[in-house]
């Protein structure tokens, strides 16, 4: 059962990356991802790590995806710019892309016998993630919750128009 | 007398002094400071010679090491300057009669507008030669050697606006400067051997068998073959006529008392190699001779009052070699000596008619100028009738020295030679005497309307020279009238290490005294009938032998040959060499260099596309290659 | 249950197929996504290999991955806007004021 589940929402996610490669239109491409993204947060539960689960499809396939998806809205594009057209440097990613998931896959293969499975003792419930927040990664923490209102004061300064006068 | 060491250096502050702050400085100090350093000179000099005369022989060369100069390796050459009797001639003549033309040229001089640089090249000048001759090594008599080339080169050309000037002053740095060539090559050889430049070393050496006698043929060659460019022998004696186009005391100072006569010191310095080779010697005889005899003809034709006494000048100090190749290097040097007394007096009574008609110097426009020139006129009949060999006079003693010891060695050729030259000497000075000061008056008549004789402050010198080519000869008297009476020869005995002197019985000495005596008044008489007589003599003979006249008239087209046989191949070579490498290899290989930098540049600047997806690319390539070299 | 290296391999994918979407899309806002794409990737790694070592420390980075994330997001996002205001095209290839 689990594994089925596994591939299931495996399929669905690359299946979501794919579409969003594949579409000439911006907002089905967020869609798509939006797609991945859930899927992905399928994935983390899975992983016994229900807490991120659900951090991800809140924050990531929630909030950030609207965000995208407003941005999208407010750019006017023309609808569907064509993929790259073709240039060396496009055969040249592909094949190094390719090389590096091979690559990828060499350096893990050796330690892939000995991850485990899944199951067994959760360890990863909000008390005890709440817990190691609040002692041991305090300072990340709080430096976080730092960075975000400067990205916040950021972003509002950066696109604010000028005043006219 | 420990204050010898001052003798250069102060010409040499006067000249450092008179180049920082001249240009501020009135025309009075300037004249007062530049004469007075050389007097002062002059007095430490007379005082060390009279010092000298007081000590034993054992205690020389007196050496004051000023300071530490060149220390590499195991060579050593130091600042040091020496005192003993051959310098201290030389100190003598440098500081004595370069005073006495300093003050002439405060005369001479007077109106033109480089003044004070005129003096600061002569204080430089004084002070390059005396170190020069005071010099205690090789090295830095070289120094000197080169320092007086320089100021020759700044004095010749001082009227740098003329074109004659300023390329005589280029020919003459650059004829020495092939003479040079050899000079170093000389003492690098003597480094080589001995170990140092240092007088005393060598003289070391040499007694001490280290030098072979190949090797000081081969060295005193290419020493003496820098000597002909430096004292103007053949084959590079041809920058001496052109150097006339210098003012005339610089003609006086220079071109006939010191700096021409730098390269028989040399020779007489370093008497010990030449007489160890043998072949040297009778090389600097021969040389000696052959110019002394074919300056001489050369001077027979020339109209520019100037130009025959350069070749006179360049005939005497080949005489000079004859005395120093035969191994009598004291008469050679007693030579240079009352050579300097009446050759500077010529020049400078020859500047006194130049500035009393306004410039001239064309003989052909003079005559009968004894009457409107009192006191020029008789010292300078003083002059020819002591370089001619009339007795009495300083000019007689010394080259009958010469020829005397010529004779004795054996070298009939040179003596012969010398006797002939000694004919044409006479001959063409008084020819020189009747075209200026006798004869009908063929002025210009705008000269003869300023025709003045010089002021005081130039003629006063000029009595002073002349006294001097009178008496000075007494120093140096035959040995016919006594073992002793050759003071001169017997103060020089410490450093001319006596050779082989040959001597002749006093019957032969009296024979070949009378015989110099019969060939002087024969010349004066022959200039004589030429020219006072019957005036029409020479154009005849012209006439007769045009052909030879215009060869020697033309200086044998010596000019014209070098410059086609070595100037022009040069001056072309060198065009080539800068058309074919000059430009293209190296304005290449730099101009290449920046081309191919800007190149690289170029390409490399194509990676910057501004394109972030290039960019990432490079960034992928990284990774992957990263990954790469850890995985395999 | 699942081998938690099912997990690692499919997270290797992912961010393969980021990079490629990152080169092959023209529009900043899409290669933007494709970054995304490859954030999550690693975001799965770590709590693969956080299960296979049994500490909660994979999540506490994806935890603090996903904050950063979001607040990149939103400056990312406000530049390109900006950029859209003066070139009015949100084109790559249009961003060429560094060449050189």
């Amino acid at each position: 059962m689990g594994i089925f589940l596994f591939f299931v929402l495996a399929i669905l996610c690359v299946g979501g990356v794919l579409g969003m490669i594949l579409s000439k239109n911006q907002a089905h491409s967020a869609l798509f991802l939006v797609l991945a993204f859930a899927c992905l947060g399928g994935l983390f539960g899975l992983l016994d790590a229900p807490f991120i689960a659900a951090v991800q499809i809140i924050i990531y396939a929630g909030a950030i995806m609207v965000l995208f998806i407003f941005v999208i809205m407010m750019v006017n594009l023309e609808l569907g710019i064509a993929p790259e057209r073709k240039r060396w440097t496009l055969g040249l990613s592909a094949f190094l892309a390719v090389f590096l998931l091979v690559e990828l896959a060499m350096a893990v293969r050796g330690t892939l016998g000995s991850l485990g499975r899944t199951g067994g003792p959760s360890i990863g419930s909000p008390t005890e993630l709440g817990r190691l927040l609040f002692t041991e990664y305090l300072y990340p923490f709080e430096i976080t919750s730092v960075l975000i209102i400067a990205a916040l004061v950021g972003a509002i300064v950066l696109v604010k128009k000028k005043e006219k006068e | 007398m420990e204050m010898f060491w001052l003798i250069p250096l102060l010409p040499g502050a006067s000249a450092f002094i008179l180049a920082v702050f001249g240009k501020w400085l009135p025309k009075k100090y300037v004249s007062w400071q530049a004469c007075l350093s050389v007097f002062a000179s002059f007095l430490i000099s007379l005082v060390s010679f009279f010092g000298l005369l007081r000590i034993s022989a054992d205690s020389l060369p007196i050496i004051k090491t000023l300071f530490q100069w060149i220390q590499s390796g195991s060579f050593r050459a130091d600042l040091s300057l020496q005192l003993d009797p051959l310098s201290s001639i030389m100190t003598l003549v440098v500081t004595g009669v370069g005073f006495l033309i300093h003050v002439y040229s405060v005369g001479y001089m007077g109106h033109d507008k480089g003044y004070t640089r005129y003096f600061t090249y002569l204080n430089l000048f004084t002070f390059a030669m005396l170190i020069l001759v005071m010099g205690a090594n090789l090295v830095l008599m070289f120094v000197g050697w080169e320092g007086v080339g320089l100021c020759s080169y700044l004095l010749i050309g001082f009227w740098f606006e003329k074109h004659s000037a300023a390329n005589a002053g280029k020919k003459a740095f650059i004829v020495n400067r092939i003479g040079d060539a050899a000079f170093i090559l000389g003492i690098f050889f003597i480094i080589l051997i001995v170990g140092s430049g240092d007088f005393r070393a060598i003289t070391g050496a040499i007694e001490g068998g280290v030098v072979t006698q190949g090797m000081a043929t081969l060295i005193a060659l290419l020493l003496f073959a820098g000597a002909t460019g430096k004292s103007a022998q053949i084959p590079l004696y041809v920058w001496l006529p052109d150097a006339m186009e210098g003012p005339t005391p610089v003609s006086a100072l220079i071109h006939a008392a010191t700096m021409v006569t730098a390269g028989v010191y040399m020779v007489s310095r370093m008497n010990l190699l030449f007489t160890l080779s043998g072949v040297a010697g009778h090389v600097v005889g021969i040389v000696g001779a052959l110019t002394a005899i074919f300056a001489a003809t050369m001077a027979l034709t020339q109209n520019d009052i100037k130009r025959v006494l350069a070749y006179s000048t360049i005939s005497q100090i080949g005489y000079m070699f004859i005395g120093c190749g035969v191994g009598a290097y004291a008469a050679g040097m007693f030579h240079l000596f009352t050579h300097a007394f009446f050759k500077s007096l010529l020049f400078l009574a020859a500047g006194s008619v130049m500035h009393a008609l306004s410039g001239e110097l064309d003989m052909r426009k003079m005559g009968g100028l004894r009457k409107y020139l009192p006191l020029t006129y008789p010292t300078f009949l003083v002059g020819a009738i002591a370089i001619a060999g009339v007795p009495f006079l300083s000019g007689f003693f010394s080259k009958d020295a010469i020829l005397t010891h010529a004779f004795a060695q054996g070298q009939y050729f040179v003596w012969a030679l010398g006797l002939m030259g000694a004919v044409m000497t006479a001959f063409y000075m008084f020819r020189l005497v009747f075209l200026t000061f006798f004869g009908q008056e063929r002025l210009d008549p705008h000269a003869k309307d300023h025709l003045h004789e010089s002021p005081r402050v130039m003629t006063v010198p000029l009595v002073v020279l002349a006294f001097f080519s009178i008496v000075a000869g007494y120093v140096g008297l035959p040995v016919v009238l006594g073992e002793k009476a050759n003071l001169f020869s017997r103060f020089l005995d410490p450093v001319i290490h006596p050779g082989h002197e040959a001597h002749v019985s006093s019957g032969a000495e009296w024979l070949l005294i009378v015989i110099s005596v019969a060939v002087a008044i024969c010349g004066i008489y022959i200039a004589y009938i030429f020219y006072l007589k019957s005036p029409r003599t020479p154009h005849r003979i012209v006439a007769r032998f045009p052909k030879i006249y215009k060869l020697l008239y033309n200086k044998y087209y010596v000019d014209e040959i070098y410059n086609a046989a070595i100037v022009r191949p040069l001056v072309s070579g060198s065009q080539v060499v800068y058309d074919k490498f000059d430009l293209k290899v190296i304005d290449g290989t730099i101009d290449g260099t920046a081309a191919a930098t800007g190149f690289a540049g170029r390409v490399l600047s194509l990676f910057q596309s501004g394109l972030l997806k290039d960019y990432a690319l490079v960034l992928l390539l990284g990774v992957v290659i990263f990954l790469g070299v850890l995985l395999f | 249950m699942i081998p938690v290296s099912y997990f690692f391999g499919l997270s290797i994918v992912l961010f393969v197929l980021g990079i490629i979407g990152f080169f092959v899309k023209r529009d900043l806002i899409t290669m933007f996504m494709a970054v995304e794409v490859m954030l999550n990737a690693a975001n799965l790694a770590f709590i693969a290999l956080g299960k296979a070592a049994g500490t909660p420390a994979g999540q506490v980075i994806v935890f603090f991955v996903i904050t950063v994330a979001a607040a990149e997001a939103a400056v990312g996002l406000a530049i390109i806007l900006l950029v859209f205001r003066q070139k009015k095209s949100i084109k790559a290839e249009d961003m060429r004021l560094m060449k050189g």
